[in-house]
């Protein structure tokens, strides 16, 4: 694989994946202002 | 009198329905396609600018939009924009956020149920043995609703049927009870089969299984990055039209499933999380399966010229076959992950076309759950079946330019315009921003009110004008010449050659060439002109019934425009125009029932 291929794709790999995850972290360890629960309306 | 009290059950429930609805089988067919036909790494660097400065953009206006309206009862566009603004022209520019979902879902409900039909003939391994011909063959038959790949009379009706009605069920069992538990079912399983795929994918090596290359030579092709293409403007409406596509935005689904989230609730990360979650489905996962597995085995020139048929061409004629190399066990397992997956993203799309058209009902009329689903059901096979039946005179195609694409390119740019100008960004970012669990950077403040607005009409009117050959330097004052995909050119019929009329007492040679066969397939007689004298060597099969006489013989040569046969013909310029009608018709006849239920909510005092 051409090594310009190889970084571009790593890159945007890690970024993406990276990121996605981040934001599910984020989603499953939330801050203090939303809890899971506020979804239910009952 | 029934109320809709819907609501999400979770937290990650909304996430993954939310992906869900953004997933679809554009990630898997459609991205891959569009990469190589815009040359490979050429194509992503615009995508992802694309992503960055329209996509995510547009998810957090659809997402505030739709939290804003439910805040109000309001679960659907028309009247959460009218609760944005006032004035009567935005509750009807709403009227896209139900029109598209129904006129969407009536198709693609059609291919969903292609793919579950593929899932089973995987699973009892009906490609097994077949050679591409062969795997290719039994697509046509399949779509051929006289044929029966299985002795199933009208096999492709008989599969539509039971994937609507298999949306019915879980689309009854309501939000959190139905959709939801879907998602959280089915999100996980086509990750793991994504995986499973992607991996055999990267990991395919020359020599091995039947491969001529490894699989990595089409991972390097789609990832090489090309700078100059940052100046081709038919590479940038590509990557942009994609991105609409895979986030399901302009649509009105969107707005939909945010309406049931809570005031205080978050809606800035769930948006990321979904939104990133496509992404990773899409550029991870989509890009490392159809391409690297077919260049593979094909080589990269065989593959460009494959795309021409189009991602669902390569997905149900190629792969079956290719994934036939890989032994009786693996092949079942690839075939059943494969169309197994597309199943999974195409029902997770098609639950939330049908929620915005539930959700009206429900909202308007105070329809019971199920009352509304089984309405959808019924509106989806009531304009679902003309595409079914007259699939190969171009009315699924007429279904997917103006609804599944020309729609949500308008919808998209009076959105924004709606959210940044006419509501207003200051009060637009506030309604964002609150219940936030992550910080938005200030800079799309900029970005919303400039950037993605002028985006978007610069796409809506690229598509409309584009050039034949995507050559923009043709472009002038004094006119040019159109391209066939263009909106303009598609109004203007274009593309139609000589076979104008709707109905006619000949059919016309749309080719102009020597007739070098003439030829029966699955009891159908075809005239076949080819051009020799061209380089490419190019043919064009024309379908004549019993009841014409042909005016041609073999070795004959003719022009385009002369008479093929004679005889009564329905030419398919009367088929296209009968799909714009029955669309347009729809959209009208939505309009009507928001006049209605507006006028019944003034009555009401509930306005």
């Amino acid at each position: 694989m051409q090594t310009q291929a190889l970084v571009f794709i790593r890159s945007a790999e890690v970024i993406i994946t990276g990121l996605t995850l981040y934001f599910f972290s984020r989603v499953f360890f939330p801050g203090p202002n939303v809890g899971s629960d506020s979804y239910i309306d009952q | 009198m029934a109320t809709n009290n819907e609501a999400w059950g979770s937290r990650v429930g909304l996430i993954l329905a939310m992906a869900g609805n953004a997933v679809g089988l554009g990630n898997f067919l459609r991205f891959p396609m569009q990469a190589v036909q815009n040359g490979g790494g050429a194509f992503i660097i615009p995508y992802l600018i694309c992503f960055l400065l329209m996509g995510i953009p547009l998810l957090f206006v659809e997402w505030t939009s739709g939290r804003y309206g439910g805040q109000f009862g309001h679960h659907t566009t028309p009247f959460a924009f009218h609760k944005m603004n006032k004035r009567w022209l935005w509750k009807y520019i709403g009227v896209f956020g139900i029109f598209s979902n129904l006129s969407i879902a009536a198709y693609y409900c059609y291919i969903e149920s292609w793919t579950l039909s593929y899932t089973m003939h995987s699973a009892i391994g009906t490609f097994h043995g077949l050679s591409q011909h062969g795997v290719s063959d039994f697509f046509t038959n399949y779509l051929d609703i006289r044929t029966s790949t299985t002795g199933i009379p009208y096999e492709a009706v008989v599969f539509f049927l039971l994937c609507l009605t298999l949306n019915i069920w879980i689309l009854s069992k309501g939000l959190s009870g139905g959709v939801e538990k879907a998602a959280k079912i089915m999100m996980p399983l086509l990750i793991l089969f994504g995986i499973f795929l992607a991996i055999r994918g990267i990991t395919l090596k020359a020599g091995h299984e039947g491969a001529l290359f490894d699989g990595l030579v089409g991972l390097n092709f789609l990832w090489t990055p090309h700078y100059d293409s940052l100046m081709n403007p038919k590479v940038w409406l590509a990557a942009a039209g994609q991105i609409f596509f895979t986030l399901s935005l302009g649509q009105g689904s969107v707005q939909c499933y945010a309406s049931y989230v809570k005031k205080k609730d978050d809606i800035a990360l769930n948006s990321m999380s979904a939104g990133w979650m496509n992404e990773f489905v899409e550029v991870v996962l989509g890009s490392a399966i159809i391409i690297p597995i077919s260049i593979g085995y094909f080589g990269l020139d065989k593959v460009v010229e494959l795309t021409q048929l189009g991602g669902l061409g390569l997905g149900f004629r190629v792969m079956p076959f290719l994934f036939g190399h890989w032994g009786p066990i693996l092949s079942v397992l690839a075939g059943v992950s494969f169309f197994g997956l597309l199943f999974f993203a195409g029902i997770t799309s098609s639950l939330a076309m049908g929620t915005p058209c539930m959700s009206f009902l429900m909202d308007e009329f105070s329809w019971r759950r199920g009352r509304a689903a089984v309405a959808f059901g019924v509106a989806v096979l009531v304009l679902g079946l003309p595409t079914v039946l007259f699939f190969q005179e171009g009315v699924f195609d007429e279904y997917d330019y103006w609804a599944g694409t020309v729609s949500l390119v308008v919808f998209a740019m009076l959105e924004i315009i709606l959210f940044s100008w006419v509501f207003g960004l200051k009060k637009g970012w506030a309604e964002l921003t609150s219940g936030a669990d992550i910080k938005i950077p200030n800079v799309y403040k900029f970005i919303l009110k400039f950037v993605t607005p002028l985006m978007l009409i610069a796409v809506f009117f690229g598509s409309a004008v584009r050039p034949v050959n995507d050559d923009w330097s043709k472009i002038s004052f004094r006119g040019w010449k159109l391209h066939n995909e263009s909106i303009l050119g598609q109004m203007l019929h274009t593309s139609i050659g000589p076979n104008h009329k709707y109905f006619s007492d000949a059919f016309y040679s749309e080719k102009s060439g020597t007739v070098d066969s003439l030829f029966q397939l699955r009891n159908r007689n075809y005239v076949r002109v080819s051009d020799t004298e061209n380089a490419e060597k190019t043919s064009a099969a024309f379908e004549y019934k019993a009841k014409n006489q042909l005016r041609v013989k073999l070795g004959d040569k003719i022009n385009s425009g002369d008479v093929l046969y004679t005889g009564g013909v329905i030419n398919k310029v009367f088929f296209i125009d009968i799909s714009r009608f029955l669309l347009t018709l729809i959209f009208f006849l939505i309009g009507f029932t928001v006049f209605y239920a507006y006028r019944k909510r003034v009555r009401e005092q509930r306005i």
